[in-house]
């Protein structure tokens, strides 16, 4: 897709930067200890820190992933939207008050409280290390795919920027200029969510997307000896014919020099045409027969059937939000699906018609249905993803932190009441961003993450510039968190605690500062080196790392007596080592390493099921054969204290 | 060994905040749960509508993301109130 770079969108960016950077310099003044620096000194107001909460939690993968794939799945999408929030009462219930008592700056801190163990401290602090480097890869991807139709430059610049501000940001300050530009983008990005979502709901349901939306042309076709032939319109020259497994048959036609994609009808009547992207024999690639500044690889996605009452209409005008998803549900959705044709390397769209029924219930990209398909494995899937979101919100060392800036157990637990009321409310609003973004012509099907921002696009460019902003600034907030908690990681729990360096409270700020300015680096490396990888996919991965890794440690810890040191460090490690191993032995990543899917030793592409109770086997089966270790724990800082 | 961030006073409430918390999260992982087992086992029954004209899917599916909320309202009042009780002070 082409983008035209709008004055506005560079003018509100800077703004915004700038907002951020004068935020930080005003809090750099004030961070003189490290309990300033890694816990913004424990001074946070719950409410402020329930907002920057959301902030923190409401990342790339929320905004940008999630909408995407409601705009290309439907429901399966907002699956992740009910887990991602379910995972907050795990936090609210069981761990926000516990781990508030336990721990001083870190989740490291917490998990060894009771025990003052080595092994804890180098397990706690490498999987907080690892969670947080799987979770900067997405968002760093993610800044550097925004930076492209924003302000028109590489997708390396933008790694490259949100980088080098995020070290500047976390270097100067820490933790409390990171919860003040947290709780900003936090609420503007509900603000301008909701002024998106009353925009969507105004506008209602329309067969016509606006005045520019293509019209796809549909052309008749001669048959001879039962093969295809030609078209009825001589103006077509035909030119090639694939046939792809499913029985799908993908034609080429040219006409005035420029060679097109259709698609043969169901009924072998018509051809219709569809969105395609070929590598050329020089290596150029062609989208639509023509180079991409031609600007004809269109943005897609509309109704082609409204029912109202029985009778089918044009429009429906303005529709509150109940009457807004009961209205969908009658209606047709042209859906662009993906397929390629390796023999003529070229990849195509075509118009797939879903009733908009199927588009509001589950079973479009989780095959759960027999109807779709699905088998033991795929229902395994499906019930693995949904373990993991719920499991895994409670075991992100980045959200985790967060519990320290606030003064008090019960400062703790508003603020992740606050929490989940703004979490909760956003991603209540995804479902109409995502249904909005697949019926008003803004899809752009080379990158699903962009549906948010095309789709605040459609309404005007002042929203456009504004939402794409504060997408850019919720990348730089998470970034900013993930920063602080992997340098609390090497600094705190590493190098102080587990090195036993010798360090005042001087050279502990300057430590983390030291670290954060190496895992920035590290940060802007992988975020070029991933682009074009999927945001979601690497956000889901980091989601059962965290879940897998961190999360036996803290239940047990917190609910069983004779949890021991070696059991929780033996966990982690397991944890960490099963999550991984079987995604990088998962369908999805043989299939990234042009390997045959089907040969994947484990056919499942989220590992929860497996690795979380593994995690819990090993924790107690160790802890039981460790008993005697227990004898020396430091039983001060038990439930009941 | 290392003291919290911020200085703490006792809470003597904590062992039956905890309890409560326990059962409050049971109650939304079974209700989760069901939302996973109808997705397993009849997924058909998603697009049934069963509160006006929606469909289970959305109403079960915002009804989680709602349900949240309340019950964190409700643990958080419950919360306060042994507090106030137990810590023998006012409300912080």
């Amino acid at each position: 897709m082409t983008y035209d770079v709008s004055i506005w969108a560079i003018a509100i960016f800077i703004t915004f930067v700038a907002l951020v950077l004068a935020l930080s310099f005003y809090f750099a003044r004030k961070t003189k200890s490290a309990s300033g620096y890694y816990a913004a000194g424990g001074k946070i107001h719950w409410g402020v820190n329930g907002i920057a909460f959301a902030g923190d939690y409401l990342s790339a993968a929320s905004f940008l992933g999630i909408c995407g794939m409601i705009a290309f799945s439907g429901y399966d999408g907002f699956l992740y939207s009910i887990g991602y929030l379910a995972g907050w009462v795990v936090a609210l219930f069981i761990v926000a008050e516990p781990l508030k008592r336990l721990g001083k700056y870190t989740f490291t801190d917490a998990l060894d409280a009771r025990f003052n163990s080595k092994s804890i401290k180098l397990a706690a602090s490498g999987s907080t290390l690892i969670v947080s480097v799987f979770y900067l890869i997405p968002q760093m991807v993610g800044a550097g795919d925004l930076v492209v139709p924003l302000l028109g430059l590489p997708h390396w610049i933008g790694v490259v920027i949100v980088g080098s501000i995020v070290i500047f940001i976390v270097a100067t300050a820490g933790m409390t200029s990171t919860t003040y530009v947290q709780f900003i983008k936090g609420a503007l990005l509900i603000i301008f969510s909701t002024i998106l979502t009353i925009y969507i709901l105004n506008n209602g349901l329309n067969l016509k997307p606006g005045g520019n939306y293509h019209k796809f042309v549909s052309v008749g076709v001669v048959f001879e000896d039962g093969n295809l032939a030609g078209t009825t319109d001589p103006s077509y020259t035909l030119k090639d014919i694939h046939t792809l497994d499913g029985g799908l048959t993908f034609a080429s036609l040219e006409r005035d020099g420029i060679v097109n994609w259709y698609k043969l009808s169901p009924d072998s009547t018509f051809l219709e045409e569809m969105l395609s992207a070929t590598v050329a024999d020089d290596g150029t690639k062609l989208y639509n027969g023509e180079p991409k500044s031609a600007g004809k690889f269109y943005q897609v996605g509309h109704l082609t059937k409204i029912v109202v009452d029985g009778e089918e209409v044009e429009e429906t005008g303005p529709l509150g939000p109940f009457k807004f998803l009961s209205t969908l549900e009658n209606t047709e959705i042209a859906r662009f699906t993906r397929k390629e044709i390796k023999a003529a390397r070229t990849t195509v769209w075509y118009q797939e018609p879903t009733p908009g029924s199927d588009m509001i219930k589950p079973g479009l990209l989780y095959k759960i249905s027999a109807k779709a398909g699905a088998n033991f494995w795929t229902k395994l899937n499906f019930v693995s993803l949904m373990l993991a979101l719920f499991f895994g919100t409670s075991a992100l060392p980045h959200i985790l932190i967060r519990y320290y800036t606030v003064p008090s157990q019960s400062a703790a637990r508003k603020s992740t009441i606050v929490a989940i009321a703004a979490i909760g409310f956003f991603y209540i609003l995804t479902m109409y961003m995502g249904l909005g973004a697949a019926i008003n012509g803004v899809l752009d099907v080379e990158s699903s993450n962009m549906s948010g921002p095309l789709l605040a696009k459609y309404f005007g460019v002042g929203l456009f510039s504004l939402i794409s902003a504060i997408a850019f600034a919720t990348v730089l907030g998470t970034v900013a968190g993930l920063i602080v908690a992997s340098s609390g990681a090497i600094a705190h729990d590493f190098l102080d605690k587990y090195l036993n360096r010798k360090m005042d409270d001087r050279q502990k700020v300057r430590a983390g500062k030291m670290a954060a300015f190496g895992v920035g680096i590290f940060a802007i490396l992988l975020g070029i080196l991933f682009k074009g990888m999927n945001v979601s996919f690497l956000v889901g991965l980091a989601f059962a790392v965290a879940a897998s890794a961190n999360l036996p440690a803290i239940l047990f810890l917190l609910f069983w007596d004779k949890t021991t040191a070696k059991g929780i460090a033996w966990s982690i490690v397991t944890g960490i080592v099963s999550s991984v191993g079987i995604i990088l032995l998962s369908p999805t990543m043989y299939e990234k390493y042009g390997l045959d899917k089907a040969l994947a030793p484990i056919p499942l592409d989220n590992p929860g099921i497996i690795s979380i109770p593994l995690a819990v086997i090993v924790l107690v089966v160790v802890s039981l054969i460790t008993q005697k270790d227990n004898v020396n724990k430091v039983e001060n800082y038990h439930l009941d204290s | 060994m290392h003291g919290p961030a911020a200085k703490l006073g006792a809470d003597n409430a904590a062992a039956k905040k905890a309890k409560l918390g326990v059962i409050l999260f049971f109650v939304y992982l079974i209700i989760y749960s069901g939302f996973v087992v109808i997705g397993l086992y009849d997924p058909d029954l998603m697009g049934a509508h069963v509160l006006g004209k929606q469909n289970l899917a959305i109403v079960y599916g915002f009804g989680l993301i709602i349900l949240a909320v309340v019950m964190g309202f409700i643990y958080n009042a419950a919360c306060t109130r042994m507090e106030n009780k137990m810590n023998n002070k006012q409300g912080r």
